[in-house]
């Protein structure tokens, strides 16, 4: 039941607003409302009572397995909540002078002297709200930088086909062109491709690695280098930074920029769709188009770097510095774990996916690139199970969720048929593993020989499968009925 | 290990199923001439206890001054049970609900959610967030170019009115795609957009004209004018309203006699602390024919196979994931958690208590108006009534005004200075339901003293204006 639907007129939770209606006698009438919105009118019981019950219809990582790929879902730790939220940090307003800030600044500065060391780019910018953000300032940077050199005939970004789609949509939101890279049989991108495709309206790349195939491009030097001799400069997708952190740089890799999805690599939440945090680290030469603001640090004060000391800065990205709790809640992260605690990252991510693998390859599942090593992640392809029995990805997709265990992401890489991508993170055990493993197998079981049990999925939800079609064309994205 | 639950055994059993002798074997993909040494600039772990202490320490040291700031973040009080719930790990632990069956909690939320906002701007249909008020305003921009069909120039009018940092924001990631935004100058007087002002660009072909509402000095503009300007040119409008302020005023849906066409904005008053910046929210609602035309996620309404209600994300093939290089907008996430603090507060409010908020917000900075400008050297600056903010001259140099307040652990208001130098000494200030009487009279007493002693120290001051 809706909210609205359980309102009725006049009913409220009085401790929550003054209590007096202050008069407002010098507002023209023509620009007072004439009604009152559309609002709830319940009782503050009702109204927590109706949201919990509401949080109890989530899969979480709080509550279940959530093998969800490229989206890295580890866990949230709770220490990074609760000392984000303390009251000094929460007061702060955004425009309040620096030496009102200093203990929230050497935060922020700070965090950012660590992220320059774990990608290995000499300079970083905290500001971009998300990956897709990010990405848009990392390519609006190459623009910039190829302007400011009077680089025009540039128009052009190469992605690889097994790029997210934010790669292609960003390119676009930056004015330039697409061209389509194609992924080698052996999951690396086609070099020879590559070559092919370079010439002087390169502007440059946008690279994951490793892919989102789940494998790591071993020829990566080899495609920094033709990208620069071509006059492009080389951009890295963050998504999988997971698998790599405290192994290898991206900065040693040869790229020239790079985001990072510090709600997945350092932990912040994901809170049923944000709010995320997307900072850039840049190489020497593109440090003067940075976004603003950046935190400095002189003698021993911080301060913001603005737009006036930074005048080719591609300019600012949100109201404000950006989604600053979250960097708060990765920076505490970072601390915990410290540079030993960063180093195991990829490596238990890896054990944890590589395990993952050998058992279901083992328990006669199909993966996508039985040659390669898995990364943090890894793909099962559903192929054989759509020919042989009509079962899909999405069946067992769904089947799983009556596992009470996320469903792996579907359909995604679209290069990959019938394909689940699976990300376990570091920090799931191997008994939480091996209940995976054994979910699958019984799935398996019943495609064989109860295969509408998989169509038919899910069965214990407060939902069954529900009709998207209808959604997209009998659209209903608003309550209109009216209060009781 | 921190948050990594693996035992000796554990690890031996892995490496065994898999076949490698150790965890580093796993790399051998990567070329050797890539590896990494040990890291330099990041320190030593810490346990829960350490950075604790560390984290109270500097948060203490930031001092929570008494804050009569605004200028686009609000100190409002937000209800206990706003983050107590949102907090919950099955809100904050979630992913975006592409596995609708096991997100109904956070997809109902977000179709409560488009309902309230729909509602507060008086538009038909509301998307699930984008990341702030300033990249709203961005994201608008860029609709309005799509949803214009006659109008081919990409060329957006922004009255200098409208927030600075969204203006720069908005110029920021729309001008790789060809698209002006142009300024247009306030009147100096009123400190709002005049009808006049835009008679330039008469009979001109424009995208879409911005009006922010109460405009960044507070001041409220003439919109049902403004809009049924923009709509006589073939121009859409784009309303940018605090959402706390339209429990009071007009809604943008009823501007002129059609309405906005569209109606973004800052989600930060409604329930989100200001926390120095964000996370907050950034609405974004419309009218109905422009709904194909949104950006970011959407709800939808639908049946299962059952036929009961469920909710999920809708109007897909609008979005990145599916249609790429061609999509809407490269954004792939909303302010999930915010939007369901949000969510949560507005319905703890209500209509009533929101407007309550609203009003005592206004008669709050008309108090703190008046008790100010009962000393000479302080002025309201413009003619034209304002809503929930003013805009105060000062016959003495402003900075040295302001320093001396710091150090009382007061942040007096919004130095505009930098953003329009042609102000001279001109303050923004806000007192939402928050302040009280006391708090008033403590920033007047502290400030009459500070300009008492600088005209003692025989500080230059310029003749107050009439």
């Amino acid at each position: 039941m809706l909210i609205f639907e359980q309102s009725r007129a006049g009913r409220r939770a009085h401790v929550q607003a003054p209590a007096q209606a202050a008069a407002v006698a010098d507002i023209p009438e023509n620009l007072l409302r004439g009604g009152r919105p559309l609002l709830p009118e319940a009782s503050e019981m009702q109204v927590v009572r109706h949201f919990t019950r509401l949080s109890q219809k989530n899969f979480s990582i709080d509550t279940q397995f959530y093998p969800l790929g490229s989206c890295t879902m580890k866990y949230n730790p709770r220490a990074c909540n609760t000392l984000a939220m303390l009251p000094g940090f929460l007061a702060r307003h955004p425009l309040a002078p620096e030496s009102m800030g200093q203990g929230f600044l050497a935060c922020m500065f700070e965090l950012q002297e660590m992220l320059k060391d774990v990608t290995g780019m000499p300079a970083v910018s905290l500001t971009p709200a998300a990956g897709a953000q990010g990405e848009f300032t990392g390519v609006a940077m190459i623009r910039a930088y190829h302007d400011a050199n009077g680089d025009t005939e540039r128009n052009e970004i190469l992605v690889p086909d097994a790029a997210h789609g934010t790669n292609p949509a960003t390119a676009t939101m930056c004015g330039y062109q697409v061209h389509e890279i194609p992924t080698g049989k052996d999951g690396d991108v086609d070099v020879e491709a590559l070559r092919a495709a370079v010439g002087p309206h390169t502007a440059g790349i946008m690279l994951t690695n490793p892919s989102t195939l789940g494998v790591f491009d071993r020829r990566i030097e080899e495609i920094a280098a033709i990208i620069h001799e071509a006059g492009g400069l080389l951009y890295y997708d963050g998504a999988n930074l997971n698998a790599i952190l405290g192994k290898v740089r991206p900065g040693d890799m040869g790229f020239d920029v790079i985001h990072m999805n510090l709600h997945k690599t350092f932990s912040t939440p994901h809170g049923g769709g944000g709010p995320g945090a997307g900072p850039v680290g840049v190489s020497k030469r593109l440090e003067p188009y940075l976004p603003v603001p950046v935190v400095g640090l002189d003698g021993d004060e911080y301060y913001w770097i603005t737009e006036a000391v930074r005048p080719q800065s591609i300019g600012r990205l949100s109201t404000f510095m950006g989604n600053a709790g979250v960097l708060m809640r990765a920076y505490i992260y970072a601390r915990m774990l410290g540079s030993e605690g960063m180093h195991r990252v990829a490596d238990f991510a890896t054990l944890n996916a590589n395990y993952l693998m050998a058992r279901l390859t083992a328990a006669g599942f199909d993966v996508a690139y039985p040659g390669r090593r898995a990364t943090h992640e890894f793909i099962v392809t559903l192929k054989r199970q759509k020919d042989e029995l009509g079962i899909t990805a999405m069946d067992f997709a769904k089947r799983l969720l009556d596992y009470n265990m996320h469903a792996p992401t579907t359909y995604f890489p679209l290069l990959v048929p019938e394909c689940l991508l699976i990300e376990p993170t570091e920090t799931e055990s191997k008994e939480d593993l091996d209940a995976f493993v054994d979910a699958m197998v019984k799935i398996q079981k019943e495609a064989e020989t109860t295969p509408d049990l998989l169509r038919e999925a899910p069965h214990t939800l407060p939902v069954r499968r529900l009709d998207e079609v209808r959604a997209a064309k009998q659209l209903d994205l608003v309550w209109s009925g009216t209060v009781d | 290990m921190p948050f990594i639950p693996h035992t000796d055994t554990d690890i031996r059993d892995m490496l065994d199923a898999i076949g490698a002798s150790d965890i580093d074997q796993l790399f051998d993909e990567i070329p050797a001439s890539l590896r990494m040494g040990e890291l330099s600039g990041v320190p030593d772990g810490m346990t829960e206890q350490e950075i604790s202490r560390l984290m109270h320490e500097r948060a203490g040291q930031d001092g929570s001054p008494l804050c009569f700031m605004g200028a686009g973040a609000y100190d409002h009080h937000i209800p206990a049970a706003v983050w107590e719930i949102t907090t919950r790990g099955e809100f904050y632990s979630a992913y975006t609900p592409y596995q609708a069956e096991a997100s109904q909690g956070t997809l109902q939320l977000l179709y409560e959610f488009q309902t309230m906002m729909a509602g507060l701007t008086g538009m038909d249909v509301s998307n699930a967030s984008l990341y702030d008020g300033a990249s709203a305003l961005a994201e608008a921009a860029l609709m309005a170019v799509r949803a214009n069909r006659k109008s081919k120039s990409r060329r957006i009018l922004v009255p200098t009115t409208v927030h600075p940092h969204y203006r720069k924001t908005a110029h920021t990631i729309v001008k790789n795609q060809g698209i002006e935004l142009i300024e247009v100058p306030y009147c100096s007087d009123g400190g709002n957009t005049v009808p006049e002002s835009l008679a330039h660009f008469e009979g001109e072909d424009i995208t879409a004209l911005v009006i922010q509402h109460p405009n960044f000095f507070g001041v409220l503009e003439e919109v049902d004018a403004l809009t049924e300007w923009a709509h006589r040119q073939g121009a859409l409008v784009i309303a940018i309203a605090n959402p706390v302020s339209l429990a009071l005023l007009k809604p943008p849906g009823e501007w002129g006699g059609q309405g906005a066409d569209i109606a973004c904005g800052e989600g930060q008053p409604l329930g989100v602390p200001m926390a120095a910046g964000g996370p907050y929210f950034g609405y974004l609602c419309c009218k109905q024919p422009l709904v194909r035309q949104m950006p970011g996620r959407i709800v939808g309404r639908t049946v299962d196979v059952d036929g009961r209600d469920g909710y999920t994300l809708t109007l897909q093939a609008r979005e990145q994931h599916i249609r790429r290089s061609r999509a809407t907008s490269n954004i792939c996430t909303n302010q999930g958690l915010l939007v369901t603090a949000a969510t949560i507060h507005m319905s703890l409010l209500g209509a009533d208590g929101l407007a309550n908020v609203a009003r005592a917000c206004h008669a709050n900075t008309q108090a703190l108006v008046e008790k100010l400008t009962e000393n000479d050297g302080v002025r309201p600056l413009f003619s034209q009534p304002t809503f929930h903010e003013t805009v105060l001259q000062f016959s003495l140099p402003l900075a040295g005004v302001l320093r001396p307040l710091y150090a009382h652990n007061l942040l007096p208001g919004y130095d505009l200075s930098q953003d329009y130098p042609e102000l001279g000494d001109a303050l923004l200030v806000c007192a939402t339901e928050m302040r009280t009487a006391a708090d008033i009279e403590l920033y007047a007493d502290h400030l009459n003293r500070i300009i008492d002693s600088q005209l003692a120290a025989g500080r230059p001051v310029q003749p107050k204006m009439a």
